[in-house]
Parts: C-alpha cells; sequence; structure tokens
C-alpha cells in the first residue's frame, strides 16, 4: 500500500493510519542495511534531489544513503553551489528544477514554510527534511520509530523535551508526533526558549527541568546554540548546563529504563553531561540508524515502489 | 457644464442626512434642495439620476504608498491616483519611503508635478522625520512644509530614539506640520514574521508581540503630554494600543489614530498555508485584538479608517514567507469592507462617513461637506452593489490583496474631485 500523497511537509499533515505505515515500512526497511550488498532495485530510474539551501551533514547523508539503497539516482545541491547565491529566486530555482523531471525534491531550508511553497509548483513530490523552526517530519518519525523498538508501543509513555523549544522544529515535530500516537509530552526549558502558545501542539509546559523528566520513559535533549546570547536568550552556557541540562541527578529522576535521545549534533557539557550521553539508556547512534530506514520508507511509500515492485 | 446629482441620500454628517439634489458648478456646489427639486432648463447641466445611492463628503486616505519616484514598477502616482479614485477617494497622503526618500523639497515638489500631471486625486505628500528615514537627523521641516508636505513620518520604520522624537514633535508643531508614527519597538520585533501567538508557534514563524507596537504608542502619547504637540498614531493593531490611547484622549493628550481595514477583517487565521498576501507590518493579529479595533472606532478611540495601501509585484509576494515584503493594496477595498463595519452594526453609516472623509479633512485643515460654495469633491456610493474583488482587475500596478475573491456589497460608482468627474463606473 502506497501513503496516497505526493509530499511529506510536516506532521501535522499525516494521520494515525499514516503514520503507522511509515514505521511499519520502515521495520522492514531497516533489514536492508545489515544485508552485505544493502541494494534494492525498487527506486530503479527514479530521480532524487537534495536541495540543502541550509548546512546539513547528518539528514542529507541519511537521505543519500537511503534514496542510493533503494538504487534511486541523486544528486545532490546545497547552498554555496545553488544559483542562490547568484540571486535566483526559490520560484525560479523550483522551475527550473522542475525542468529537469525528477522524481522528488528533499528540500532543507531555514525559512519556515519553503517546502509548502515548493510543494505548491512542482509535480515532484516534495519531502520536507527541516524548514526554518517549524518541522522536521523524517527526524520526528525516526524517534518514533526508535522509541516503539525500545518500548513495543508509544501510546501512554511519557515523553519530556527539554531545551530550546522556540527555534527548534525537532520538539514541534516530535511533540505532535508522539501525542498523536497517544503519548503525553511535557516540555521544559528556560522561559526565554519557550514560546508562546506552544500548548495548541497539546503538550504540557513543566515549570522545571526536574518536574518534566520525573517519571519520564524517553527524554529527548536538544542542542543549544551560542547565537542564543545575542538575543539575550541565555546568560552562559555554563549557567545553562548547571540549572537546564541533563546530568546524572536529573536522569535519574525519570523511570528506570529511561531512553536518552538527542537529534544530534550534541553539544557536550552544555545541554547533555558526557556521561549521560554515552551513558546506560542512551539511544541516540540508533536515532542515526533509525533514520535511514525512516527517509527510505518515506521515498519507497512516496515514489509508489510498492505498486509495482517489492522489497524483497 | 453643471452637474445636477438628482435624489441621492446626502450624508453629511452633523449637517444633513436625506434625499436631496445637488447642483455642481465649477468647482464648487452651488445649490443642496430636497430630492426632485431642482429644475434645470435641459441641455444647460448634466444630469446624475441618483434616486438609492449615497453621496458624501469625499474620501480621503490618510496613508497610502505610490512609491514613486523609485519603485514605479510596483505603483506610480497615476496609476495610485486610479485606483483611488476608483475606490471613491478624492484625495490621498503619500508616505515619503520612496527611493530617493521624500526627505528633500525637491522631491516633494515632485511628487506634487506628477500628481497634478496625473490630474485624478488630490495627494498631499508626507515627508521624512528624519534625512534617509535613518533615525540620525531631523529634515528641513519648514524647507519641506513650504514645498507642500502636510506632516512627516518616518513611515515604514521608526522612530527609536526617543529624544529624536520628541524634537520631532516639537519642531512640527511650530510649522503647523503633523507627526504620523508608525509604532514598532525594532528590538522586539525583530526576525517577526507574523503575529506572536499559538499559530506563529505552529507554523514555526517568529512572533512580533502586540508589545512591539503598543510601548510605542504609549511612549508616543508620554512625548505628546510632554511637549504639548499632537502626536498621530498610523495603522493601529493592537488592543493594548488602543486601550492607551482611550485613556490618553481621556486625559486629554492631543492624539490622534487611525486603523486599517485589514485590521478590523482579518485575524492571523488569514497567514495559514504561509499566505504572503496575509503578511503586513504590523501583522494581522488575534479575534481580541479586532474586537478592540472595531470597539476603538465606535467608540471614536480611533479617529480615522486609512488604507496603508502598499503595492508590490509578485516579486516581493511569491517567495519565502519570511523573504516576503509587508503589506497589501487596499485603495479599491477599503470603502466595501469599511462597509460591512454598517452592515453588522458597529458603525452607523455617520460615524462610517467621519472616519473615512470628515475627520480626515478636520486632520488636513480642509473643510468637507455636502453644502453650498464648499469645494464639490464628493464621492457617490451604490450600497447596494454586489460585486466580487478581482485583483487582476485593480487599477493599481499590484495584485497584492487577500481579499482576491471575496464577494463584497457597495463601492463608489462616482468619484468627484473639484466639481470634475475623475471616476464613473
Amino acid at each position: 500500500m502506497p501513503l496516497e500523497r505526493k509530499d511529506i511537509l510536516d506532521i501535522t499533515s499525516l494521520s494515525v493510519e499514516e503514520i503507522e505505515l511509515i514505521l511499519d515500512t520502515a521495520e522492514s526497511m531497516r533489514e536492508i542495511s545489515e544485508r552485505p550488498i544493502k541494494k534494492v532495485p525498487v527506486l530503479r530510474g527514479k530521480t532524487i534531489i537534495l536541495f540543502f539551501y541550509e548546512p546539513s551533514t547528518r539528514t542529507r547523508l541519511s537521505f543519500d544513503l537511503a534514496a542510493k539503497r533503494l538504487s534511486a539516482d541523486t544528486l545532490s545541491i546545497s547552498a554555496d553551489m545553488s544559483s542562490l547565491v547568484k540571486g535566483e529566486t526559490l520560484l525560479d530555482t523550483a522551475k527550473n528544477i522542475e525542468s529537469m523531471r525528477p522524481d522528488a525534491v528533499i528540500l532543507r531550508h531555514a525559512f519556515s514554510g519553503a517546502p509548502h511553497f515548493l510543494a505548491k509548483r512542482l509535480k515532484a513530490s516534495v519531502i520536507n527534511a527541516g524548514d526554518g523552526t517549524h518541522a522536521h517530519p523524517s527526524q520526528a518519525l525516526l524517534d518514533m520509530l526508535t522509541v516503539r523498538q525500545h518500548k513495543g508501543r508509544l501510546s501512554g509513555l511519557k515523553i519530556a523535551i527539554v531545551g530550546d523549544i522556540t527555534h527548534s522544529r525537532v520538539a514541534r515535530s516530535d511533540c505532535e508526533g508522539f501525542i498523536k500516537m497517544g503519548a503525553e509530552v511535557v516540555l521544559a526549558g528556560p522561559p526565554t526558549m519557550m514560546p508562546k502558545g506552544i500548548e495548541i501542539l497539546g503538550a504540557r509546559v513543566a515549570p522545571t527541568v526536574e518536574a518534566a523528566v520525573e517519571g519520564a520513559d524517553v527524554i529527548i535533549m536538544l542542542r543549544i546554540q551560542k547565537e542564543r546570547q545575542k538575543s539575550f536568550s541565555m546568560a552562559t552556557e555554563r549557567e545553562y548546563a548547571r540549572h537546564f541540562g541533563l546530568n546524572r541527578q536529573r536522569a535519574a529522576l525519570a523511570k528506570k529504563d529511561v531512553l536518552i535521545m538527542h537529534p544530534g549534533p550534541i553539544n557536550r557539557g552544555v545541554e547533555m553531561s558526557p556521561d549521560v550521553a554515552d551513558g546506560p539508556g542512551s539511544i541516540i547512534l540508533e536515532q542515526v540508524t533509525n533514520g535511514v530506514a525512516v527517509r527510505m520508507a518515506l521515498l519507497y511509500l512516496v515514489l509508489g515502489g510498492g505498486r509495482n515492485a517489492d522489497v524483497d | 457644464m453643471p452637474m445636477l446629482i438628482r435624489g441621492a441620500r446626502v450624508i453629511d454628517p452633523g449637517h444633513l442626512d436625506r434625499p436631496s439634489d445637488v447642483l455642481i458648478d465649477g468647482d464648487r456646489i452651488e445649490s443642496v434642495q430636497a430630492a426632485h427639486t431642482i429644475s434645470i432648463a435641459p441641455g444647460t447641466a448634466e444630469v446624475v439620476e441618483a434616486d438609492g445611492l449615497w453621496l458624501t463628503p469625499g474620501l480621503i486616505d490618510l496613508h497610502v504608498h505610490l512609491r514613486e519616484p523609485g519603485q514605479e514598477y510596483k505603483e506610480t502616482i497615476l496609476t495610485g491616483s486610479q485606483a483611488a479614485a476608483a475606490g471613491g477617494f478624492t484625495a490621498v497622503c503619500t508616505m515619503p519611503n520612496t527611493d530617493p526618500v521624500n526627505d528633500d523639497p525637491a522631491i516633494t515638489a515632485l511628487i506634487l508635478e506628477k500628481a497634478a500631471a496625473a490630474g485624478l486625486v488630490r495627494v498631499f505628500p508626507v515627508a521624512a522625520i528624519s534625512k534617509g528615514l535613518k533615525g540620525e537627523r531631523l529634515c528641513e521641516f519648514g524647507e519641506l512644509k513650504q514645498a507642500g508636505a502636510i506632516g512627516v513620518s518616518d513611515d515604514g520604520r521608526p522612530v527609536m530614539n526617543s529624544l529624536l522624537m520628541r524634537r520631532a514633535l516639537e519642531y512640527a508643531a511650530g510649522f503647523g506640520l503633523k507627526v504620523i508614527s508608525h509604532c514598532e519597538d525594532l528590538h522586539l520585533a525583530e526576525g517577526g514574521a507574523m503575529n506572536e501567538g499559538a499559530l506563529g508557534t505552529r507554523m514555526g514563524l517568529a512572533g512580533i508581540p502586540n508589545a512591539a507596537e503598543s510601548v510605542m504608542v504609549m511612549r508616543d502619547i508620554a512625548l505628546a503630554a510632554l511637549t504639548g504637540a499632537p502626536v498621530h498614531i498610523a495603522h493601529v493593531s493592537a488592543r493594548e494600543s488602543v486601550m492607551a490611547i482611550r485613556r490618553a484622549k481621556e486625559d486629554g493628550i492631543p492624539v490622534t489614530a487611525e486603523t486599517a481595514p485589514h485590521y478590523f477583517t482579518l485575524t492571523e487565521a488569514a497567514v495559514e498555508g504561509y499566505n504572503t498576501h496575509a503578511k503586513m507590518n504590523p501583522p494581522l493579529r488575534s479575534d481580541e485584538d479586532r474586537e478592540a479595533i472595531r470597539q476603538g472606532l465606535a467608540d471614536g478611540t480611533l479617529d480615522f479608517i486609512a488604507t496603508d495601501h502598499a503595492p508590490h509585484s509578485i516579486l516581493e509576494k511569491e517567495v519565502e514567507f519570511d523573504r516576503a515584503a509587508n503589506g497589501i493594496i487596499g485603495l479599491e477595498t477599503a470603502l466595501p469592507l469599511s462597509l460591512r463595519l454598517v452592515a453588522e452594526g458597529v458603525l452607523t453609516v455617520e460615524k462610517l462617513v467621519t472616519c473615512m472623509a470628515v475627520a480626515p479633512a478636520r486632520f488636513l485643515g480642509l473643510t468637507a461637506g455636502v453644502r453650498p460654495g464648499l469645494t464639490a469633491d464628493l464621492t457617490l456610493i451604490d450600497p447596494q452593489k454586489a460585486f466580487v474583488v478581482r485583483a487582476e482587475q485593480s487599477k493599481s500596478k499590484s495584485r497584492n490583496t487577500p481579499f482576491d475573491g471575496w464577494s463584497l456589497k457597495g463601492r463608489a460608482v462616482m468619484t468627484i474631485v473639484g466639481g470634475g468627474v475623475v471616476f464613473r463606473e
């Protein structure tokens, strides 16, 4: 069964059934990456453009690997080599891309809504690989896959997300995804990093990090950027680490079998102490592995590979 | 040839509200009599049969951007004048953020020259408060006044320096120039693309809080109180601003204020789907704000309805939301959108005509009315005329309106400036 949609733009527009289909498909994709020959022919002859207006190593690599393991042809455009530097608008870029007849465009962009803009104007599928502070659906899906793999379920779990919620597209997509699947999401961080009206996503805001992680099944820590000092959102990294970072004492407030996650890259010693990042319960590297599987599932489902080919 | 407008309901707030005949001779109103009582010899005057229509003093828009000089691809003084006339406006005030900025008497004179050449509506230039809108030093208000400016504003940008604002109020008052303040704290608004709140948070768009506007409204009120010089607050969008202005008026502080049709018609919900035609500065706000704006118009806290007509080409609007230019065109939709307030019982017809014609005229030191001896600047309105807004049919050079496709009722069918017809449907 393929997904009956052209684009994957955000979690908001995905139904519970669609999320389940993506996660189930990702489960079967995971096995392909363990084979000696890590390639199946399901997307042979498909062209996928990786369009990264914003620097990214992990997500781009992950999508690229996913596409190649399904035998699609990929080509990669990054901001520094694109016409953007020559002053071309996203609209003109879109028209030019369209003329090359790609089957899918994977877009990373610094501005919220850019994938929606492109999706309205392209016949090709658009997959959002992160837009501004809006959404990062493939990250949320891989987070859900990773948690489901460990806990066997998502519903009824308590998920704590801690850090700079304001600037985090991961937090928004995780919130929407986990809540859709029946989990409870509690947010925490300095009030300067908690956006107004975030409760609209169905999450609860805890007064302290301790209150958020207490009894949690999963703790997702977000990356803190030093630039936030410029907008007066934090005083110093040192103080942030002491009051809002995840150390062993705080992690001990959670359930014994708590899972510790992070979308990467980690600022060791700031949002997370090294002993927690590398300690028991940390599944940060499994997230990366699952990232490839989830992105394989997305490409496979969106490009309709299921209609005429089989994964095996 | 003289013109006789026969049978229209004349709405001249405080003076007359009944079906009448109005005879115009030259640039003046010659006579106003009860409906169907003026008789003229055939062929001696053009007769306009206007039973069922409304005749009001000419509408005046205190806040438009005509983009000339410098951005003629968006609008020119000619096309802007055509849009104004088609919207029922007989006069507009043009903001100074052109390229070059209207901070020099030569630019003011150029605008007036182009307006005269267009020969449609009256164009009153608003010059800059600070050279280049940079907020660093005062423009030559005396010279600008002599060249024809009616007021000063750094519109598009706030005057962040409170001392400069104080001096601008004092200096302008001495020359009888209006000071129009674009209230925005740039630090609070930094990076913002829409109203701050739950919707912006979900869409991942950085927010502009109400306080970015209201703290500056409160500052300007304090400066007006300090100096005794009047201040006019442009495009009010936030509930807290309305409250501050209401309180200031109760205290006798010389403050006036305008709002725009989009602030009493739309809310931030229009941004959904990253619709750049709903992006403006100040941003569309919440339901409570829209309600406060309506209340402010109804109780007189807000004196005027002005459009903030801001033409932009597709180049500035068909882009990522964060990159899109602020503002929408408004001259041709202002009257029908404002008539909705009458239909919904928010404003009486008299109040509407006051907000759009009589009060703006008084602000400019003019007398607007439908009375013998006054200049014949008049708007003839068909209040029943139902139509669908078609952006591509706009007289403006630009198409950036969120009201494309809306079904509205009531619009101008004739616009008369100085006794001459400048628009006729």
